[in-house]
C-alpha cells in the first residue's frame, strides 16, 4: 500500500546542490525519527495522485444541475463540500453571473483551497500574478485569453486569512443535456482560480 | 512587516506565465520539502504563522531568487534549528556524508505520523476558535489602521490606512499577528472588507474591480458614514 520504492535516488544528472541539501534535512529528521521517507513519498503520491482539480470540479458540477446544493455552497462551502465527502478547508465559494467574474490570489503568500483543488500552479505562486492580480486584473485576465467587457465587475478575494476562495463559474450555454460527470469534465483548475471561464464542449458535440 | 513577500499592487514584474500540463512537483526535492513541512506541522514544531513569518523574514534578495519550494525549505530549516530541533553544522556535516555515500539514518516506519501528516488533506485544521462577538456588522464602513508593524501581519501594504466596507461577518479565528510570535491565540472576529479600487490605486485603478481582503477586527477603525460612494 504504501510507495515503498526503497528510497529510490535515480540521479540520471549530478545531484543538485539543492536536492543535497533536502536529501540531508530528510536524513537528519529520519534520524531523529522525526520523519519517515516512506510517509513523505505518501504525502507526495497524495498530491500527485488523489487531490487535484477533479474533486473542485465535481463539487462545481453539482451545482450547477441541484439549485439546493448551489444555494448550500454558496452559504457555507465547508460544510456543503463535506457532503460530498471532501474536506481539509474552510472554503468561501464566490459565483460568477452574467456581469461579475470573480478572481482569486493571495498576495502575501500563495493560500490555495489544495486540500480540495490541489497544490498550486506555479503562476499562482509567482511574484507576477501576486502583485498584478489585484491592480490590474484586466489586463491580468487578458494573458489568459480571457477578455471580459468594461460593463463586468471583477471581484478579486486577496486570500489574506485561514479560509480558501473557490470560484464557482457559470455553467456554459448548450449544455443542458448534460450530466453532472460529463460537466465536471469541463469545468477547469483556472476556472475555478478564476482566470478561465468553462468553455462549452463545442469540440466533442459534432 | 514591511516585506518584499507584501507583493499587492508592486510594480515592475512581467506577464503571468503559464505552463500547460503543468507536473505537481518539478523535481523530486520539491516533494520532499512538502512532505518534511507536513511532518513538522504533525509534531506541532511550528504553527502555520510562525511558519509564513519564516519566511517573510528571508532576506528580500534570497525570497526574490529562490523559488516556491526553496523558500519553503529555507524555513523549515531556519525554524528547526531556531526551535532547537537541529543545527546547520550537523545539516553540513549531514550534507558531507551523503555526498561521499554515507546516509547513518536507518528508514523506519511511522503509520500514525503518516495519518497525522495525511490528516490536513481531510479535516479542516481549527483555527475558528471561540472569541469576543463582533464589533461590526455587513455594510458597516471601516477604516483600516495605518500602521507598519515590524512583525508578522495579514493587513497588506496595499491596503493600510484605507476605507472599505464590511461584505461578510466570517466568525471568530486565532490572529496570525501574536499567533507568529508565541503570545498565544488571541482569536477575535475576521471579517471580508471590501475597497474600492480607486481608493487603493487611484486613477490608474480599473473600472469596477472591487478587491476583497480578510481582515481582523484589530486592523480595523470604524469610519465616519457616508465618506465614500
Amino acid at each position: 500500500m504504501s510507495g515503498t520504492h526503497e528510497h529510490g535516488h535515480h540521479h540520471r544528472e549530478p545531484e543538485s546542490v539543492l536536492s543535497l541539501r533536502v536529501r540531508a534535512l530528510e536524513s537528519l529528521l529520519v534520524e531523529k525519527k522525526l520523519v519517515s521517507s516512506e510517509a513523505i513519498d505518501r504525502v507526495v503520491a497524495t498530491y500527485e495522485q488523489d487531490i487535484g482539480p477533479h474533486n473542485g470540479a465535481k463539487v462545481v458540477a453539482r451545482a450547477w444541475v441541484d439549485p439546493a446544493y448551489r444555494a448550500r455552497l454558496l452559504a457555507d462551502g465547508t460544510a456543503a463540500i463535506e457532503e460530498l465527502g471532501f474536506g481539509g478547508v474552510d472554503l468561501q465559494v464566490v459565483e460568477n453571473t452574467p456581469g461579475v467574474h470573480n478572481l482569486v490570489v493571495c498576495t502575501l503568500c500563495s493560500c490555495y483551497p489544495h486540500a480540495l483543488i490541489g497544490l498550486p500552479p506555479v503562476w499562482y505562486k509567482s511574484f507576477e500574478y501576486r502583485s498584478r492580480a489585484v491592480r490590474e486584473p484586466r489586463v491580468v485576465l487578458r494573458e489568459f485569453g480571457v477578455d471580459l467587457p468594461e460593463s463586468t465587475e471583477i471581484r478579486i478575494w486577496d486570500s489574506s486569512a485561514e479560509l480558501r476562495y473557490l470560484v464557482l463559474p457559470e455553467r456554459p450555454a448548450g449544455t443542458e443535456r448534460l450530466g453532472e460527470a460529463e460537466l465536471a469534465k469541463l469545468v477547469t483548475r483556472d476556472a475555478m482560480i478564476g482566470v478561465a471561464v468553462v468553455k462549452p464542449p463545442a469540440a466533442a458535440a459534432r | 512587516m514591511n516585506g518584499i513577500h507584501d507583493m499587492g499592487g508592486m510594480h515592475g514584474f512581467g506577464r503571468v506565465e503559464r505552463e500547460d500540463n503543468e507536473p505537481v512537483f518539478h523535481a523530486r526535492w520539491e516533494g520532499r520539502v512538502l512532505g518534511i513541512s507536513r511532518a513538522c506541522s504533525a509534531h506541532g514544531i511550528f504553527n502555520i504563522d510562525e511558519s509564513r513569518h519564516a519566511i517573510e523574514r528571508m532576506a528580500p534578495v534570497d525570497y526574490l531568487s529562490s523559488s516556491y519550494y526553496e523558500r519553503w525549505h529555507d524555513r523549515n530549516v531556519r525554524l528547526l534549528v531556531e526551535k532547537g530541533v537541529i543545527t546547520r553544522e550537523e545539516l553540513e556535516r549531514r550534507m558531507s556524508e551523503l555526498a561521499a555515500g554515507k546516509d547513518p539514518a536507518t528508514p523506519h516506519s511511522d503509520p500514525k505520523l503518516l495519518d497525522r501528516m495525511l490528516r490536513v488533506t481531510r479535516e479542516r485544521t481549527p483555527y475558528r476558535r471561540p472569541g469576543p462577538a463582533p464589533r461590526f456588522a455587513v455594510g458597516d464602513r471601516v477604516l483600516t489602521r495605518h500602521d507598519a508593524p515590524v512583525g508578522h501581519t495579514r493587513l497588506p501594504r496595499y491596503a493600510r490606512g484605507k476605507p472599505g466596507v464590511i461584505v461578510r461577518v466570517h466568525g471568530t479565528f486565532i490572529f496570525p499577528d501574536a499567533h507568529a510570535h508565541g503570545q498565544g491565540e488571541q482569536s477575535h472576529a475576521l471579517y471580508s472588507v471590501r475597497f474600492d479600487a480607486a481608493l487603493l490605486w487611484g486613477e490608474s485603478a480599473e473600472p469596477r474591480a472591487p478587491v476583497h481582503i480578510d481582515l481582523w477586527e484589530r486592523y480595523l477603525l470604524p469610519d465616519a458614514p457616508a465618506r465614500s460612494t
